[in-house]
């Protein structure tokens, strides 16, 4: 499996292993970390929630894509569920290629296409006691600013 | 016409249970969102949201056939 979750710290040494390859001249990696605010508002907490079922097909899909796309060696995508605290990684992406230009490319499309693609969401807890689902209660008061792709 | 649906995040708040049988009349994913989104009173218009049948990605006019499953998917937030 190219693209799967995890409901635990996401191993990153093990994930880095899968990618070599003797044809590889190196390996690219980009890790999305729980930062402590968004949108003006300060976030103490993050909780991911995923349809795995189409989630998982279609995180396959994007890797796929992009092993088509880039000409890669390997590439791999793992995404965190539960609950998460600030610095805590959430996503980690990785891939290994002959030359370095295609993996930096292959990583940013893999990462952009997941954020956009694949069925998960992340509600945020804040300082003030609030929490909201990132993408849709703001977006529910004013249907059109925040279309998905 | 019995269907299953699964409710996510939002959607699943709003709804109360994260799944249901239903009994319905709705014959498309489209009628089958106007039949809940007044039933639950969820937020999100149809148009914010895309919709799966059977663990895919499906059109909002398929026909539905009993025992289907069926999630709506609001806006996404990966990564």
């Amino acid at each position: 499996m190219r693209f799967r979750f995890t409901e635990t710290a996401i191993d990153t040494g093990g994930a880095r292993r899968e990618l070599l390859d003797r044809g590889a001249g190196g390996y690219c990696s980009f890790e999305g970390w729980v930062r402590d605010h968004n949108e003006g508002l300060e976030v103490t907490a993050l909780e991911y929630e995923a349809f795995q079922e189409l989630a998982v097909k279609e995180g396959e899909r994007i890797v796929a894509e992009a092993l088509r796309r880039f000409p890669v060696k390997h590439a791999l995508c793992i995404h965190r569920v539960g609950a998460l605290s600030l610095t805590d990684m959430a996503v980690w992406v990785g891939v290994s290629s002959a030359h370095r230009a295609e993996a930096f490319e292959a990583c940013r499309f893999i990462i952009d296409e997941v954020k956009h693609r694949v069925p998960i969401w992340k509600k945020e807890h804040y300082r003030s006691g609030d929490s909201g689902w990132v993408n849709c209660e703001r977006c529910a008061a004013a249907p059109g600013l925040h279309e998905h792709a | 016409m019995q269907l299953k649906i699964q409710y996510y995040a939002l959607m699943r708040e709003q709804a109360g249970r994260s799944e249901e049988m239903l009994e319905t009349a709705a014959s498309t994913p489209a009628d089958l969102y106007g039949e809940l989104k007044s039933r639950y009173g969820f937020t999100l218009a149809r148009e914010q949201l895309k919709v799966a049948v059977n663990s895919e990605f499906s059109d909002w006019s398929r026909r539905l056939a009993a025992g289907d499953a069926v999630v709506f998917i609001p806006p996404v937030a990966g990564g």
